[in-house]
């Protein structure tokens, strides 16, 4: 079988625009017809490079199993096709009448395909299959670090809870290269703003969930797939061998930007990883300290921005207007021009601040309660009130958030 | 079968309405049959238009021609439609056609019902479309987005689209029961005398296992959906963790009609099989008590493996290994199939006209997702292959190769049966290659795509996925065009060209044959004798 050496995509490739690149490859598809196997570099027929014991197991079976569908295939096929070319009425072939086996001859050859499928069915492939899924299903033993992945409508949190840190990864690649008014980059919609970091050589439990609806968290070179359900737990392991960018999608439709939530690993060295982990713990330490003080109109308006950008506008439009009915606008809606707080500073139900705090059951608009900090909830409720037309002119304050909880 | 009540002795020949009504109102066999495949060739070209928009998308990397949320009200309704709306008519027409031919029967068993059976079809189908069209118009936001498999909580959280596929599915359920108790109460009760259950048909024995699976496991597609709408409408909660629900509960109750639904869609097909191998070989049936235990056998199997539709969901240890292995041990009935179906054209004198060229694509075709479906059985292999482009690529081998080529099989096999005219054998083999060859050129590189790591229904993708995907779009547009030839290769084998025999294929054995092509309006009023 074609291991996985084929797969080596040329790695400074960048697509021009729309129109070049349907020109790109009518050459390359060109060129590939002319002289077999000069082009192929762009092609892939395999797994890519597996990365974990679990992946390069995976490889190995699948290669395996190929190989032996692959020569059923052929035999069987090679049966027929003897047939329709021997048994055929223009080369004056006259039809027999048998309807089944007649004598043990004939039921012994009958019987022979049948022995081979049961053996390759329950011995060959079963036994290594079933080995390979206790291997995959370990979680149980002794793992090193924990990390907490969380699916939401359309990003990935990760969550490190020995270490209290925690933070959102969002697509990075820029709308107007997905529109095709910019140049494609190189890891066109495999790119987030912060992929989640881990140690090479350590044994990783992945607890995952969601806040929504279902998400699958894949990392192709992990041999890694599980589902992210709301409001339950699941469980898989990895052991990343070799440092490097590992990069892989949700693979759940999970509704509109289903498409556009990448999974991008980034495995280091574990000393690299223990400087990394400190550096993070200091910035959510300074996040969690804006709560502290009082924050001017225009420090929450510039913080909102940013947050709305990465966290709200890819439903309710970087314009505010929404996308209705199924996101609606943000712009003169009653609910963001209502009022702030009741009179006794507790929040009024189904209000601006409710809605962005605890979201509205049954709809895209989850609880960012636990998701965001007190200054990025305050900074986007904030942001909305005084943006798109809106002009409420009040402010809420990191502090109130943090007492609302 | 004397007790049989022939509905035709109370109804005079003449006693239909002209023009349209008589349509509205037939209950004979052969007009229900025609309209259900009418209906089905219809709407195998709105599901395969819909399928194309969504490869003209996926040509380059980008978002060219539509937005993701139309994007997946696409990918969904295409496989609604031609599952519940293509290949479910198509298998149905068949049966309405010519089992009452095939078994001596005057017409179906229960002819009221027929006529009611079809005429749900039009309303769900308009149920399914409507939404697109109320969504031009400002009101509501499209269809379905779901995808066919409605998940929950995705589709509680969808807009209108999902209360209308949930009442189209309902409409085409009570259909589809009502069809396999017609058919049911047909083969048991109005047999000719002298044909016992081990000398029917085999496309009858196929069918009458497909009714009896309908019946088990669409009732729980029911069940499931309407779970759904009170999730959605009414407050309860049975797919919210939030309170005390589950939303794999969904997939479970989903998958438990969904893996069924696979092998009621190929079982007419299976059935048919063994009469144009037979035909064409000019041999009888090889292994016809095999080839009715396998039935039997697939049958039970195919509602204790659901579970490996969501392998990655989570699930013990033991449930993975017990529905992997529940999984393969259907490779072993369907081993026999193959068997029988080559071992009947072994040794005979074959001759290749198109329904013998689309039922040999069949069994190679249709042997590559046997063959796939075995390594998709795998749960250590199947966390790469599950949710990828492997594994829409395999389950078109199974639904596409497997389920439309095998009915294109028997619109050609019976086609001069139905019309009395030969149709174009030039354009009818035409056909099969373009549709043979083009068919791979679309499914082989979406293999590739799963195994490079390329996720189902996504709208727009990684640059790494580009050639292939530009591959598979230019293999569809082929595909699609392709079945322009076989509209019109029965629209004129309807309206004329070479008289048919009653006997139209030289080899072709059974009671069908020995009526007149076209058959009379009303056949078999005196039931034949089975010796």
């Amino acid at each position: 079988m074609a291991g996985y050496a084929l797969v080596t995509r040329t790695t400074n490739q960048v697509v021009r625009n729309r129109g070049e690149g349907l020109h790109r490859k009518l050459i390359s598809l060109a060129s590939t017809a002319a002289i077999p196997g000069a082009a192929s570099a762009a092609y892939s027929f395999n797994f890519p490079e597996p990365v974990t014991p679990i992946a390069r197991e995976t490889l190995h079976i699948h290669n395996e199993f190929m190989l032996v569908i692959t020569v059923l295939f052929v035999v069987v096929f090679a049966i027929m096709i003897y047939s329709m070319i021997k048994h055929r009425k223009s080369s004056g072939h006259a039809p027999a009448k048998f309807t089944g086996p007649s004598g043990a001859m004939q039921w012994l050859w009958a019987l022979i395909p049948f022995a081979i499928l049961l053996f390759i069915d329950f011995i060959l492939m079963g036994i290594p299959a079933v080995k390979a899924i206790v291997n995959m299903e370990d979680t149980k033993t002794q793992a090193d670090i924990v990390l907490k992945i969380t699916g939401m409508q359309w990003k990935w949190q990760y969550e490190y809870p020995e270490a209290g840190v925690k933070y959102i990864s969002t697509l990075a690649t820029p709308r107007d290269q997905i529109t095709n008014t910019a140049d494609k980059g190189e890891h066109y919609l495999l790119e987030v703003d912060k992929p989640v970091v881990l140690p090479v050589g350590k044994k990783i439990r992945i607890l995952l969930t969601s806040t929504d609806v279902i998400h699958t968290w894949w990392v192709p070179q992990f041999g890694v797939k599980r589902d992210a359900v709301p409001g339950f737990l699941r469980e898989t392991w990895v052991l990343i061998e070799k440092p490097g960018t590992y990069r892989g999608q949700c693979a759940e439709l999970c509704g509109k930007d289903h498409g556009f939530m990448p999974v991008v690993v980034r495995a280091v060295p574990e000393p690299e990883y223990l400087a990394w982990l400190e550096t993070q713990k200091a910035e959510a330490k300074a996040a969690n300290s804006g709560a502290d003080r009082i924050w001017s109109r225009e420090e929450l308006m510039a913080a909102g921005e940013e947050t709305y950008e990465k966290i709200c506008a890819a439903c309710h439009q970087p314009n505010g207007q929404g996308l209705p009915p199924a996101f609606p606008a943000l712009a003169g809606s009653k609910l963001v021009n209502g009022p702030l707080l009741g009179m006794d500073g507790k929040i009024i139900p189904d209000s601006h601040v409710d809605r962005v705090l605890n979201g509205k059951a049954g709809t895209a608009m989850q609880a960012f309660r636990n998701s965001l900090s007190d200054v990025e909830i305050a900074s986007i409720i904030t942001f909305e009130r005084n943006s798109f037309g809106n002009k409420k002119g009040d402010m809420i304050q990191p502090a109130q958030i943090k007492a609302l909880r | 079968m004397s007790t049989a009540t022939t509905h035709t002795a109370e109804h005079p020949a003449k006693n239909y309405h002209g023009g349209w009504l008589r349509w509205l109102t037939t209950t004979n066999h052969k007009d229900i049959g025609t309209m259900y495949l009418t209906f089905s060739l219809i709407m195998f070209f709105v599901g395969g238009l819909m399928i194309l928009a969504v490869r003209a998308e996926l040509f380059q990397p980008g978002l060219q021609l539509m937005k993701p949320e139309f994007f997946n009200q696409l990918i969904g309704v295409h496989a609604l439609v031609m599952i519940f709306a293509a290949l479910m008519p198509a298998a149905t027409g068949f049966a309405n056609w010519m089992l009452p031919l095939m078994i001596g029967a005057p017409d179906m068993a229960l002819p009221r019902l027929n006529n009611w059976g079809f005429w749900l079809l039009p309303p769900a189908a308009i149920l399914l479309t409507l939404p697109f069209t109320l969504a031009l118009f400002g009101i509501g936001d499209g269809a379905l987005a779901t995808g066919w498999t409605f998940y929950a909580p995705l589709s509680v959280q969808g807009g209108m689209g999902v209360d209308f596929a949930i009442l189209a599915v309902h409409i085409l359920g009570i259909s589809s029961i009502m069809g396999s108790i017609n058919i049911i109460v047909t083969i048991f009760n109005m047999r000719a005398p002298g044909m016992t259950m081990m000398k029917l048909p085999l496309f009858a024995w196929g069918w009458l296992i497909t009714a009896f699976l309908l019946i088990a496991t669409l009732p729980v597609l029911a069940g499931a959906v309407t779970m759904l709408l009170t999730d959605r409408h009414f407050g309860t909660h049975f797919f919210d963790a939030a309170g005390g629900g589950d939303p794999i509960l969904f997939q479970h109750l989903f998958w438990f009609f969904g893996h069924p639904e696979v092998y009621i869609l190929l079982l007419p097909v299976w059935g048919l099989m063994p009469h144009v191998l037979s035909t064409f070989s000019r041999k009888p049936t090889y292994g016809y008590k095999a080839q009715v235990y396998s039935f039997i056998a697939i049958g039970l199997l195919s509602v204790v493996v659901w579970a490996h539709h969501f392998f990655t969901a989570g699930m013990p240890v033991p449930a993975l290994i017990y529905f992997m292995f529940s999984t393969m041990a259907i490779s072993l009935p369907l081993a026999v199939l193959f068997f029988c179906w080559i071992a009947t054209m072994w040794k005979g004198a074959m001759t290749f006209e198109t329904p013998m060229l689309f039922a040999l694509g069949f069994i190679v075709l249709f042997g590559v997702a046997g063959l796939t479906g075995l390594l998709l059985a795998d749960v250590a292999a199947d966390a790469q292959y599950h949710h990828s482009y492997f594994v829409v690529a395999h389950f078109h081998y199974a639904l596409f190769a497997g389920g439309i080529m095998g009915v294109m099989t028997g619109v050609y096999y019976w086609l001069p049966k139905w019309t009395g005219h030969m149709y174009s054998e030039k354009l009818g083999k035409l056909h099969f290659w373009l549709t043979v060859l083009s068919f791979n050129l679309t499914f082989i590189p979406q293999f590739f795509l799963g195994l490079a790591g390329m996720p189902r229904r996504i709208p727009d993708y990684a640059l790494q996925f580009a050639e292939f995907n530009a591959i598979s779009t230019v293999g569809a547009f082929i595909l699609g065009l392709s079945q322009l030839i076989f509209a019109w290769n029965i629209w004129s084998c309807v309206r004329g060209g070479d008289k048919a025999d009653s006997r139209a294929w030289e080899g072709a054995e059974g009671l069908e044959w020995e009526l007149s092509s076209p058959p009379a309006h009303h056949t078999w009023e005196t039931q034949p004798v089975i010796k």
